[in-house]
Order: C-alpha cells, then sequence, then structure tokens
C-alpha cells in the first residue's frame, strides 16, 4: 500500500505544512508574499500529483488555477500594492517567534488528532490530506491572529484558503465548478481588500491594525 | 388527475399574483384579481366537493421538484378535501365581498400582489405530503400574511403588530420544524408516508405532541401563545382579517390534527389528552374575557378566534383523551364535534369580519364608542352580522349551538374515562366552556347593540350608508350557510364521518340521515338528540304568532318614538349606554381578578371647568408573566454582549480562531 505515490503526495502535502510554518516568522513584507507564493506553488505540485495518481483530469484544471492566481497573480499584485503603499522595507514586529512555532506544532498536533480518528475507514491518502489541510488552516488562522499589518492578515487568509483547497483535492476532488468559483471569490476579496487597504491607508497614513485601533480609542492591555 | 387539478390552482393563483404587481397602475386591477381569485377558489371549492361525494379515495402525485433526494409529494386525503373546502369557502366570500370592498383601500399595491399569494400558501398546506413541502407553504402562508398585516405600515401599531407576527411566526416553524425531525428519526424520512409508518418511543412521541402543539398553536392563537393574534389579525384589510381568523387559524389546527391524530397515531398517554383539554379550555375563557374588555370591534372579533380556537382545542383533547383508552366511540364524537366547529367558526367569524369591514367603509371607525345607531342607514349589513353574532353566541337554531351542543354531549361521556385526573379535569373543562358561551352572548350583544342600535355617537356614523351590493352578497351567503348548517346538522355530521373514520381508526358516528325528521341523536336517541329544523319552526311560528297577536291586540301600525325615552332628557349621543359602560359589571367580577383591571375616578375641584375622568386600567397577565421577562432576558443578555459589537478586527479574529480549537480539542477529548 505504501507505495512511491502515497509518499510523494505525502511529502508536497507535508510541504505544505512546513511552508506556512515558513510564513509564521517572516517579519519583512516582501518576503512573506515570497513565501506565500512558494505555499501557493506546493498546493499546485500537491494538487497536480493528486491528479496524476487519481488520473483525475479535473484536478490539473485546480492545479492550474492554483498556479495562475495564487502563485503568480496574486503575489505579484500584492508586492505592487506593498510597494506602492511604501511598507516593502518595513520590518514587521514579530512577538515572540518561539512562542509562535510552539503554538503551531501543538495546532498540527491538534489537527492530527482531530482527523486520523474521524477518517479511520477513508482511504489513508485521503486521511494525511485531511489532517494536513487541516493544519495549513489553523496555522493560517494563528497567523491572522498574531499579525499586526492588513497586508499580512490578506496572506493569512490567502494561506488558509490554499488549505482548504488542498482538502478537497484529497477528498477526491471537488467539482470543478466549485472550484472556479471559489478561486474567483478570492480573487474578488483580493481585489476588495486591496481597495480597502488604499482607503484605509488614506484615512489614517498606515495600513498598521494598532493604529487603526488607536483611533477607536481602544484602550490596549 | 384531480390532485394536478388542484395543484394547478395555486400555480395560477401566484400567477394572479405575479399579474397583481405588474399591473399595477392599471385601474380596473383591484376589481379584476378578486374575480380572478373568486373564481379560481370557486372552482377549488367545486372540484374538491364533487371528489368529496364521489367516493373520496385518496389520491397522491409526486413531482421532482423541492429536495433532490426527496421530491415534492402531494397528496389529497379526505381530512385535506375537509379543509379545502373551508380554505376555499372562505377564500372564495371573501373574494366576492373585496370586489366592493377592494374599491375603498387606499393602498392597493400593497394587498392586490399578496392576497392570491396567501390563498396559494393555504391551499399548498393542506395538499402537502411531506414535511418540506408542508413547512415551505406553511412559512409562505405566514410570510404573505405577514405582508397584508403590513399593508396600513404608517401607522405604528401595525408595525408592532407586524414584527410580534414575524417572531411568534418564526417560533411557531421552529417548533413545528423540531417535531417533523422527531417523526422523521434519524434516517430523515420526510414524506408522511414513512412517518405513519414509523414507531417513536412515548418519551420521543410526547416531545412531538407537545413541539406540535407549540407550533400549531401558535399560529392558530391557543393561550399563551395567542399575544400576536389580536393585533395583527385587525391591523390587515378586512377581508384579509377574515381569512386570516377564520381560515388561517383552521389551517394551523389542520397542522396539529395532521401531526398528532394521523402522523403520530394513537396516543400513548392519558395526559396527552389532559394537556390539550386544559390549553383549550383556558384559551376559551380568556379568549373571551379579552374579547369582553376591548371596544375595537376588529379585536374583539380577533379576541372571540383565540376563544373558539380554545373550543376546538376541547374536542381534540377529548378526542385523544378517548383514544387513549380506546373509547373510540366517544373520540369519534369528540373529534366530530372539533371538527364540526372548525366549519362554523370559519363561516361566521368571516361572516363577521366582512361585517365589520362593511361598517368601516361606511363609517371610516372600528371604535365602538364612536358608532351606534347603524341599524336604520344598513339593515341588511345589520341582519347579517346579527345572524353572525348569534351564530357565535352559540343560539340554536344556527350552526354554532350544534357543535358547542356536540362538544358538551362529549363532555358527557367523560365519567367513563378510567383516570381520576381526567375525570375531575373533563367536568371543570366543561363548565369553562359554559362560562366562556355565556360570555360570548354578553360580548355580542355588546358588540350589536352598541354598534348598530341606540343612536350614533359620531358624526361619521350618523352619515352611514349601506353598503355594495357584492359584499351584501358575500355576507348573506356565509348568513345563510350559518343556517344551514344549523339546520341540518346530520348532513355536516354524516359529510364528517370519513375524515373521523380516518382519524380514529375506523369509528366514527353512526349515520345521521336516516334519523326521522333530520334529527341529530350523536350518541343514541334516548340520551340526547338536537333537531335544529324544529327548533327553527318552532321559533318562526312563535315568533309570527306573537307579533300577530301584539298587533292585534295593541296597534297594527309601527311606531317610531323617541329612543329609550325613559330618563333620558339629554339629546347628546354621549349620555347613551357605551361599550365600557356594557362591560363594567363582567370587568367588576373577572376582570379585578384576571386582569386586575383599577378604575380611577378623577374628580376636579369645584369651580374647575374641566369634565371628570374614569379611567381603567387593565393589566395583561400572560405578557406579565410569559413574555415579559423573556422580552427582560433578551435585553439583558444583548446588553452584555453589547461590547462585543466594538471589538478589534484582531479580536474577532482570535474568538473565531479560540473557538474553532476550543471545539477541536473538544472533540479530540470526547472522543
Amino acid at each position: 500500500m505504501h507505495d512511491l505515490g502515497f509518499d510523494i503526495a505525502h511529502f508536497l502535502a507535508g510541504g505544505m505544512v512546513v511552508t506556512s510554518f515558513l510564513l509564521l516568522y517572516q517579519a519583512r513584507l516582501s518576503a512573506l508574499i515570497n513565501v506565500f507564493a512558494l505555499h501557493s506553488l506546493v498546493l499546485t505540485l500537491a494538487v497536480g500529483w493528486q491528479a496524476f495518481i487519481q488520473h483525475a483530469p479535473h484536478l490539473y484544471v485546480t492545479a492550474g488555477i492554483a498556479l495562475v492566481f495564487k502563485a503568480l497573480m496574486i503575489p505579484t499584485a500584492l508586492h505592487r500594492i506593498v510597494r506602492r503603499l511604501g511598507i516593502h522595507r518595513t520590518l514587521e514586529v514579530v512577538g515572540g517567534v518561539g512562542r509562535d512555532m510552539l503554538a503551531g506544532a501543538a495546532l498540527v498536533a491538534l489537527a492530527i488528532l482531530v482527523m486520523l480518528p474521524v477518517t479511520a475507514t477513508a482511504d489513508p491518502l485521503a486521511r494525511e490530506d485531511l489532517a494536513f489541510a487541516l493544519a495549513v488552516v489553523l496555522l493560517g488562522l494563528l497567523l491572522m491572529v498574531t499579525r499586526q499589518n492588513a497586508v499580512s492578515l490578506v496572506i493569512g487568509f490567502m494561506s488558509l484558503e490554499n488549505g482548504l483547497v488542498l482538502a478537497a483535492a484529497g477528498a477526491r476532488g471537488m467539482p470543478l465548478a466549485v472550484e472556479i468559483s471559489v478561486a474567483f471569490s478570492v480573487l474578488i476579496a483580493l481585489i476588495v481588500i486591496g481597495i480597502f487597504l488604499f482607503r484605509i491607508r488614506e484615512r489614517f497614513d498606515s495600513v498598521d491594525m494598532q493604529a487603526m485601533d488607536a483611533f477607536r480609542e481602544e484602550r490596549r492591555r | 388527475m384531480i390532485l394536478s387539478l388542484l395543484l394547478s390552482l395555486p400555480v395560477a393563483l401566484l400567477t394572479v399574483s405575479g399579474a397583481a404587481v405588474f399591473a399595477h397602475r392599471h385601474p380596473g386591477r383591484s376589481r379584476g384579481i378578486y374575480s380572478a381569485t373568486l373564481v379560481l377558489s370557486t372552482v377549488a371549492l367545486c372540484v374538491v366537493l364533487i371528489h368529496w361525494l364521489g367516493g373520496h379515495t385518496p389520491a397522491t402525485l409526486t413531482l421532482p421538484i423541492g429536495l433532490p433526494w426527496l421530491g415534492a409529494h402531494f397528496r389529497l386525503d379526505a381530512l385535506a378535501a375537509f379543509f379545502l373546502v373551508v380554505v376555499n369557502l372562505g377564500g372564495a366570500v371573501a373574494s366576492l365581498f373585496a370586489l366592493g370592498y377592494g374599491q375603498h383601500e387606499p393602498a392597493p399595491e400593497r394587498v392586490l400582489p399578496f392576497f392570491p399569494a396567501f390563498l396559494a400558501g393555504m391551499n399548498l398546506v393542506l395538499l402537502a405530503d411531506d414535511a418540506f413541502i408542508f413547512l415551505f407553504a406553511w412559512e409562505f402562508m405566514s410570510l404573505s400574511s405577514w405582508a397584508l398585516v403590513l399593508a396600513h405600515h404608517r401607522e405604528v401599531a401595525n408595525v408592532r403588530a407586524g414584527y410580534l407576527y414575524l417572531v411568534m411566526a418564526c417560533f411557531g416553524t421552529l417548533a413545528l420544524l423540531l417535531s417533523f425531525g422527531l417523526l422523521a428519526g434519524p434516517q430523515g424520512g420526510y414524506d408522511f408516508a414513512t412517518m405513519r409508518a414509523a414507531q417513536l418511543t412515548p418519551g420521543l412521541a410526547a416531545l412531538t405532541l407537545v413541539l406540535a402543539l407549540l407550533g400549531a398553536g401558535s399560529k392558530a392563537g391557543l393561550v399563551p401563545l395567542h399575544v400576536w393574534l389580536p393585533l395583527a389579525h385587525p391591523a390587515a384589510p378586512s377581508h384579509v382579517s377574515a381569512l386570516m381568523s377564520g381560515v388561517m387559524t383552521k389551517v394551523a389546527v389542520y397542522g396539529f390534527i395532521r401531526i398528532v391524530f394521523d402522523l403520530l397515531g394513537e396516543p400513548m398517554a392519558w395526559w396527552w389528552g389532559g394537556l390539550v383539554l386544559s390549553l383549550g379550555g383556558v384559551s376559551a375563557v380568556l379568549g373571551v374575557l379579552y374579547a369582553l374588555m376591548q371596544h375595537d370591534l376588529k379585536r374583539l372579533l380577533a379576541y372571540h378566534t383565540v376563544e373558539n380556537i380554545g373550543i376546538i382545542f376541547i374536542g381534540l383533547g377529548l378526542a385523544l383523551a378517548f383514544q387513549a383508552n380506546q373509547m373510540y366511540a366517544s373520540a369519534a364524537l369528540a373529534l366530530t364535534a372539533a371538527l364540526f366547529h372548525v366549519l362554523n367558526h370559519s363561516l361566521f367569524k368571516s361572516l363577521l369580519f366582512l361585517g365589520t369591514g362593511a361598517v368601516l367603509t361606511a363609517t371610516g371607525e372600528r371604535d365602538m364608542e364612536r358608532l351606534g345607531g347603524l341599524i336604520h342607514p344598513m339593515p341588511w349589513t345589520a341582519l347579517a352580522f346579527l345572524i353572525g353574532a348569534a351564530a357565535i353566541s352559540a343560539l340554536p337554531p344556527l350552526n354554532g349551538f350544534v357543535s358547542e351542543w356536540l362538544t358538551f354531549q362529549a363532555i358527557l361521556l367523560t365519567p367513563e374515562l378510567p383516570q381520576w385526573m381526567l375525570k375531575f379535569l373533563a367536568p371543570a373543562v366543561g363548565a369553562l366552556l359554559a362560562l366562556s358561551a355565556a360570555l360570548a352572548a354578553a360580548c355580542f350583544v355588546k358588540a350589536f347593540g352598541i354598534t348598530f342600535l341606540g343612536r350614533p355617537r359620531s358624526p361619521a356614523a350618523a352619515q352611514a350608508r349601506e353598503t355594495d351590493r357584492y359584499s351584501l352578497a358575500a355576507l348573506f351567503i356565509l348568513a345563510a350557510l350559518c343556517l344551514l348548517a344549523g339546520i341540518l346538522p346530520g348532513l355536516v355530521v354524516d359529510g364528517l364521518a370519513p375524515i373521523v373514520g380516518l382519524l380514529n381508526g375506523g369509528a366514527h358516528l353512526t349515520a345521521q340521515h336516516g334519523q326521522p325528521w333530520l334529527t341529530l341523536a350523536p350518541v343514541a336517541e334516548v340520551k340526547s338528540s338536537y333537531n335544529g329544523l324544529l327548533v327553527l319552526l318552532f321559533m318562526a311560528l312563535s315568533g309570527s304568532l306573537a307579533v300577530l297577536l301584539i298587533h292585534r291586540l295593541a296597534s297594527d301600525v309601527a311606531r317610531r318614538g323617541p329612543a329609550w325615552d325613559c330618563g333620558f332628557p339629554e339629546s347628546s349621543p354621549m349620555t347613551q349606554y357605551t361599550a365600557g359602560s356594557f362591560a363594567q359589571p363582567i370587568r367588576r367580577v373577572f376582570g379585578s381578578v384576571v386582569f386586575q383591571a383599577r378604575e380611577q375616578v378623577t374628580m376636579p375641584p369645584p369651580g374647575d371647568a374641566r369634565a371628570a375622568r374614569l379611567e381603567v386600567q387593565l393589566q395583561d397577565p400572560v405578557w406579565d408573566l410569559g413574555y415579559a421577562p423573556i422580552t427582560a432576558a433578551v435585553i439583558a443578555v444583548s446588553t452584555r454582549f453589547n461590547v462585543l459589537q466594538y471589538l478589534t478586527i484582531r479580536r474577532y479574529l482570535s474568538l473565531v480562531f479560540g473557538a474553532l480549537v476550543l471545539l477541536l480539542l473538544g472533540m479530540v477529548l470526547w472522543r
């Protein structure tokens, strides 16, 4: 049962989890975007490999969408936004890398503990994929929670979405129509978020969430 | 075949709705729409009646719409056919009335599109044979009637009524949804045939009963779920009020009967009947007491709906109690009484609401204190209203008497029940029923006397004119049906026999058409019998004899003298007996206990020219004890959680994240 195809799928899905960890401690926004592009690239490979071993041609389209939109277009657009906002050299204060890494590791353990017993009867390929996908989703959420900058929030959201696509591809693929609509909604979300980023900057001269909190007279504890 | 014909009618009604939306500036649209609904309802009525006379074999139909794995199941059996008659009769008469009444509607574009849709919704509920279609049609009916309640949305009271109605309708549908969920079981057999075959454990069955009682009871207006009804029903235009009060509450009763008597099967414990019985008794008395305190004609009628729904549920509760003890003959009597009252209430409540609509068009007033003396300008409306008032007060020879008499007959059979609780409860409910019948009579003496007799209390009432002939035709059709059902009750009872048999394991009352002189003898002739025809003949004979004698012995010219000349020196109409004066003795006896009624007289000091004031304060015990704590709790909780509205994005994200991680952890630890 443990053949090469399974091992490669396992490796690629695990690769996504590792890339998610990479995302967690990137302090510089440009680097964060680059790692996100890498994350999407690994997703493309993982989905493409799933298409190959499942003999599911429509998954190639999914992989193609991931490559074009998430690995190329969205990172390019984000780079442009960051440059136009003039924050590409900004160092974002990432509170305790060690703490985030530990929390991330705990989340991965949690994902595996949750997924493996639930899917005991499922295909082992889908099981591993689902566990890793849940881990990627949780790490994306962790990224969104720990970051201050609005652009980082966007990246966290996109990486979370990558996790969803991984789950869908593993579970014998979701219908293509759904996949395409999800891809487009993510693209629309990017556009809307991009516009909002500029609007926010116009108002507050910053896209740092703390500046907005200060504006709302939110007391920091 | 018959089912597809009947199903095409709601579709046609919806098309009419659509047409009403688009024909929105056309001058003759109101008449066109109501003619269309009149024709469609009459066709539906005729089709169902022909099917009924032709042997009423159940028809089923499954369409590939609705939920993909379920389809849409429709079925026409005796129970559905009976309620279809009630709905479409009410719909046809209300449409006929609206042909004249609708001309006076200030905002027809807010009424016309929803009226046919409302009728279509009610028809669909009755034809549904799976939970999805049933709930869909039920919600459709609720929402379209909600839109009609808000037809005159500029009045603040109507907006509140609409809001309360929406909340209660959502609650009711939730309860029904849960009860269907229990019936469907974990396999999710949502069509009624599967539910009928399934066996529930006693605990789950009792829970289903309670949920059905909450869901259907909130739509029907059972105390304590009635709070929305007296606000919402009067807020709609009168022909819609007639439909909501006379017909939609019956659809709710249908829902209850369908779930409890048909889908659940045999009742599993005697207390089921006891619960329904006591709720019915409380509704009957509280409804009529509320009604007595009202001086708004439409709201008074709406409270009477609560009372009559109580009477229907008394019959249903008795039937449940008898069925739980395998006394099917007695259960048949109780069920017949309940179903008969369903028909009767739909007839006379529609009649009374339509009569009020006629008064409203003629005077623009609903407040009885500003009406009076309308019998002179509107003699025909007054006659029809009087017949309706006598019928709802359960006076023979009209139909209201027959069904309440049958309910009493069923109560008289309860000593044979083995459970002591029921032995005590049923006579108590019988006493409540008797009390409510007497109070209803008092209430309608007030309603008719203050509105139509005496002298006009306002210029508007003085300038009233008789209503148009469409409205009068509608009123007299209903009045004639009230009389017919009253003097030929045996025919109605025979017509109800197949439904009673369907719900009662095959047992129904003995056929009445063989009885001599069209007598109604539900149990045995030696025990009790009633003959409406003979009562009518006797009343007609003795009445004409009395008139003849008086005119012979006194004088045969009609004299017109000053009204109530004795002790009536002042010519101002304000010195007349008012609705408030009429209700005062009853308010003193019952109101001080039930409503904590307080009267306060403010006398100005000597030398002050201001008028003295008499103020009456009433408190609604149901609202104060049942609803006020709930609203207070909701407000307290939402104030406490108001902080959550003003968090930062990161806090929100952290909340989501924390909740997800907690749930996942729970899953891991719990397994």
